[in-house]
């Protein structure tokens, strides 16, 4: 048995560390863990429920408009705000595109390079990788020139000796199985990626002033003037900058990511038997396609359980629970608590290891994340919840991309629940969502036209205008999974803020009976060929894209007074 | 430590970029650092003569942000170059290698070259229990800036995390978290670059002010360099007509809303926020947050978390305002003597009285 520690694993958002035991090649249990801890709710207590998106926005600035989302819903459910189309409608474009651009930015800059080795891409011929992106897509940057350009680049940058952030991994490990002329293909739609998502993402700078953390959002609305008349407002100008930088999503997703994708799945089909976890999915569903509350969805929720997809039940989010048994928290109540997040109970307390540390007590709390649990069981959330919950749910579109996908690879629905499943949906829901953009920009047009240009709920902006003491939920469906924020108001201040974040649900520790979490459950099973280059636990692990800041949380519920420091006239 | 002089101009003709479009680059450098034109030939000059250098990204307490602003850096092809190579030895958002081959590859290029490396640091460092807060590789976060900024030619703060506390720092701090330079005291050429993200075209600008130069730009009270931080937004607010003209938004997506009249009374802080926004813009110029529509934050300032807040309150007693005497609740307001220092003391004397505050702040707040 050997005990093996990834500490740090890298590319991801945050602070994460994996302990594994490995025995015959073989991953027998893990241990997922956050290290690192902000208190970001305890911060929000006692200020400004309108200024509350800005703080939670910060919890991450890789998905810089989830929390700003979950929480102005929060806040607008709480006060009973009422956005109008025009805010949902860009609030859409804003979710969207982040999802896109998340997603695009996975796969080739944190996710790829766990399967495709970089310096192999010297030993490819240009010509072969020429024919082989010839044979797969339209994309017109595919000639033998092109390619063989971008591996002189290559090449003179390994020939200087300085590796940077390509130095010291592991090239050359017998886990990575591409062609060279894939590997070549792979690293110059790496770099390509990193040009268009610099250039896709002005979308959000036209929508929200700047990326990364967008500044257009308000509570009941948004801050965004549309107006066809006006130059300091979205006007056709702007829509027609839009549908520009949408089209190139378009072009860039359906023509280099998913051909990519399943040019590299078709080497890799193993990893579809590898990476399954409990098959527990949950999705709060995303994209209101009407206003008010019961709008329908654009991706319905539901929970899977079991890998049953011939039952989607529906979501009741009373039965969200929290546990801290293994996380550096107290419960009054006893450390085998479970908690709804509108009774939540936290206090810090660490008990691991003083750094410097070799091992966390696995036995006991070791984990900043807490144990979220949807009717007492672990749920997996992200892509394939969604893409899972829309199949099961009659989708057409992502029935015909999965079956699509499936087919081509030569697999069965089985191979879903796999690593390479969560790699395959996150690919999918990226090209219907870019199938989709164009149709909000086009709402958008059609309500300016008409002289709808109301942006705000006016009405509920002034906190004399909200009742004394109120709750409210916001849910999102981010690039990462379901997106939960619960805020208590008391006098027109936060009396209490609570987030359940996507990587909390698929990273969190074991829960007081012993379940593991989805990362460490998925993980039992993987081959790990060398435990000193365990390559094939970040595959599974980045399968899920972890976002650690994301994930951990903690709310006070003792209604402490917060010393809240301001200046006073001098 | 591998030379490789001339490497620069290798770059660029593998790339295609021609010696023109550089020196344009090295112009648009020097707007941006607001130096005389001539400098930007000069600079090209010392540019192509450099040897390549080395470059650590440290994170602790953060969100990645500043790590996205980066790689949102914009005048594209050269600014890839100069971003791209370096050796960015270091970076746990990007980097290849995992686990301890990436605390390997950190120990070896702070033992390499001790000296010459740029350390940049991201996020806050938590100093509450005994370091728990932020572990990697089992390390605490501040034994790891100790070790790698102690052994850096120099080190940049970057986004408000990094260089003042930001928001793991607003109250009540739950970590006991701190800035770089408050964590450690004494640090030699520490330079802050804040703002929530820092803007990456302004990282550019000073990656290459030090690499031409050898030496940081001149700094601001709050060691923020003056080509970025040295001008209010409200003195280069493309609003600030309607501010002298007395039209304000009065109403989200009312027609002066509409018309993009100034947001001083939807709570802009942009009379007493230092940063470049209006003139470098976000995106590669695409918008900055006062062109969608939304009042400016305060984000490049000390503790904008608790003296900008709330946020949609508005600032009173800005000198040249006159219309606004009836406007309702002034006083009470979180920021509102900040606008009365601003009147009293001027631009300069704003960041110490700032300053003052949070130290009577933290006080008071450890009192309660």
């Amino acid at each position: 048995m050997t005990h093996v520690v990834v500490d740090p694993v890298t590319r991801i958002e945050g602070h994460l560390r994996i302990e594994a035991e490995v025995d015959g090649g073989v991953v027998r249990d893990a241990w997922s863990s956050s290290t690192m801890f902000r208190g970001i709710e305890i911060i929000l207590k006692g200020r400004d429920p309108r200024d509350a998106w800005a703080f939670c926005q910060r919890i991450c600035g890789v998905c810089t408009t989830v929390h700003a989302i979950a929480s102005i819903r929060a806040v607008e459910n709480a006060i009973g705000a009422e956005p109008p189309a025009n805010a949902r409608l860009l609030r859409n474009l804003i979710m969207a595109s982040q999802m896109v651009h998340d997603h695009v930015i996975h796969f080739y800059h944190l996710h790829a390079l766990d399967w495709v080795d970089v310096v192999a891409a010297l030993g490819a011929d240009p010509k072969e990788t020429a024919t082989l992106a010839q044979s797969i897509s339209e994309w017109p940057l595919s000639s033998e020139s092109y390619f063989r350009g971008v591996q002189q680049r290559l090449k003179t940058f390994v020939d200087q000796g300085q590796l940077g952030p390509f130095a010291n991994a592991y090239w050359g490990h017998p886990a990575y199985r591409l062609p060279a002329a894939a590997n070549l293909m792979a690293v110059a739609h790496y770099l390509e990626a990193l040009d268009w998502q610099r250039e896709f993402i002005k979308l959000h700078a036209v929508l929200g002033g700047k990326n990364p953390h967008l500044q257009s959002f308000l509570v009941g609305g948004m801050a965004t003037p549309v107006d066809p008349d006006s130059q300091a407002a979205i006007n056709i100008e702007s829509l027609n900058h839009l549908r520009q930088l949408i089209q190139g999503a378009r072009n860039f997703v359906s023509q280099v990511y998913l051909p990519d994708l399943l040019a590299v799945a078709s080497f890799y089909k193993d990893w579809a038997g590898y990476g399954a976890g409990r098959r527990n999915f949950m999705v709060y569903g995303e994209y209101p396609e009407t206003d008010g509350p019961q709008a329908p969805l654009f991706f319905p929720p539901g929970v899977i359980h079991g890998g049953d997809l011939g039952t989607v039940d529906p979501l009741d989010p009373a039965k969200i629970t929290e546990q801290v048994t293994h996380s550096w928290y107290r419960y009054a109540g006893g450390e085998t608590a479970a908690l709804h997040p509108f009774e939540g109970e936290t206090q810090p307390n660490y008990t691991g290891p003083e750094p410097p540390y070799e091992r966390l007590h696995t036995d006991g709390k070791y984990s900043w994340l807490k144990s979220p649990r949807y009717d007492g069981e672990p749920m997996e959330v992200g892509p394939l919840a969604r893409t899972l919950v829309a199949y099961a749910s009659g989708a057409e579109r992502v029935q015909a991309l999965v079956g699509g996908a499936l087919e081509h690879l030569g697999v069965g629905p089985e191979a879903l629940f796999s690593t390479l499943g969560r790699v395959a949906a996150r690919g999918i829901e990226t090209q219907v969502l870019v199938e989709r953009l164009d149709g909000w920009v086009d709402e958008l047009q059609d309500n300016m036209g008409r002289g709808e240009l109301r942006i705000h709920d006016n009405d509920k902006w002034d906190p004399a205008s909200w009742p004394k003491e109120c709750t409210g939920a916001g849910f999102h469906e981010a690039p990462r999974g379901a997106l939960g924020h619960w805020v208590h108001i008391r006098d027109g201040e936060i009396a209490n803020y609570q987030c359940i974040v996507p990587s909390t649900w698929n990273a969190g520790p074991r829960d007081a009976e012993g379940n593991r979490g989805p990362y460490e459950e998925a993980l039992l099973g993987t081959p790990v060929a060398d435990p000193e280059q365990p390559v094939e636990i970040l595959r599974t692990v980045h399968s899920f894209d972890p976002c650690m800041a994301c994930g951990v949380h903690v709310v006070d519920a003792r209604r402490r007074e917060v010393a809240h420091v301001r200046v006073v006239p001098s | 430590m591998t030379d490789h002089r001339r490497w620069l101009p290798e770059e660029l003709r593998r790339k295609g970029v021609s010696r023109r479009e550089f020196l344009k680059f090295c112009g648009t450098m020097a707007a941006v650092l607001a130096l005389p034109k001539a400098v930007g030939a000069q600079m090209a000059e010392t540019l192509e003569n450099t040897p390549k250098p080395v470059l650590v990204w440290l994170e602790f307490q953060d969100c990645a942000g500043n790590t996205e602003s980066f790689l949102r850096a914009g005048r594209p092809k050269v600014a890839d170059i100069i971003l791209d190579t370096l050796s960015v030895d270091y970076h746990e958002t990007i980097m290849a290698a995992a686990g301890h081959q990436a605390e390997a590859a950190l120990a070896q290029t702070v033992a390499d070259h001790r000296g010459e490396y740029l350390a940049v640091v991201e996020g806050s460092i938590p100093t509450g229990a005994g370091g728990a807060y932020c572990t990697i590789g089992g390390r605490s976060a501040l034994a790891i800036a100790q070790e790698v900024c102690g052994g850096a030619a120099a080190t940049i703060a970057i986004g408000t995390c990094a260089a003042f506390g930001g928001i793991p720092a607003a109250a009540p701090n739950p970590t006991s978290a701190l800035g770089v330079s408050d964590a450690l005291p004494g640090l030699k050429n520490l330079i802050n670059l804040p703002a929530c993200p820092a803007n990456g075209e302004n990282l550019a600008a000073l990656v290459v002010y030090y690499l031409t130069y050898h030496r940081w730009p001149p700094l601001d009270r709050y060691r923020r360099p003056t080509f970025a931080y040295g001008k209010s937004i409200h003195d280069g607010c493309e609003r600030r007509g309607h501010y002298d003209a007395g039209q304000y938004v009065e109403q989200w997506g009312d027609p002066a809303h509409r018309e993009g009249y100034c947001l001083y009374k939807m709570g802009c802080k942009g009379p007493v926020t230092f940063q470049n926004c209006p003139s470098v813009g976000w995106n590669e110029g695409t918008n900055w947050p006062i062109g969608c529509g939304h009042p400016c934050i305060g984000c490049a300032e000390p503790d904008f978390w608790d003296k900008m807040t709330p946020f949609y309150a508005h600032l009173s007693g800005i000198p040249g305002f006159n219309i606004h005497s009836n406007i309702d609740r002034v006083g009470l307001w979180a920021t509102a003597g900040v606008g009365a220092a601003f009147a009293a003391h001027g631009l300069v004397q704003i960041g110490q009285s700032l300053r003052d505050k949070r130290h009577a702040g933290e006080e008071k707040g450890a009192a309660s």
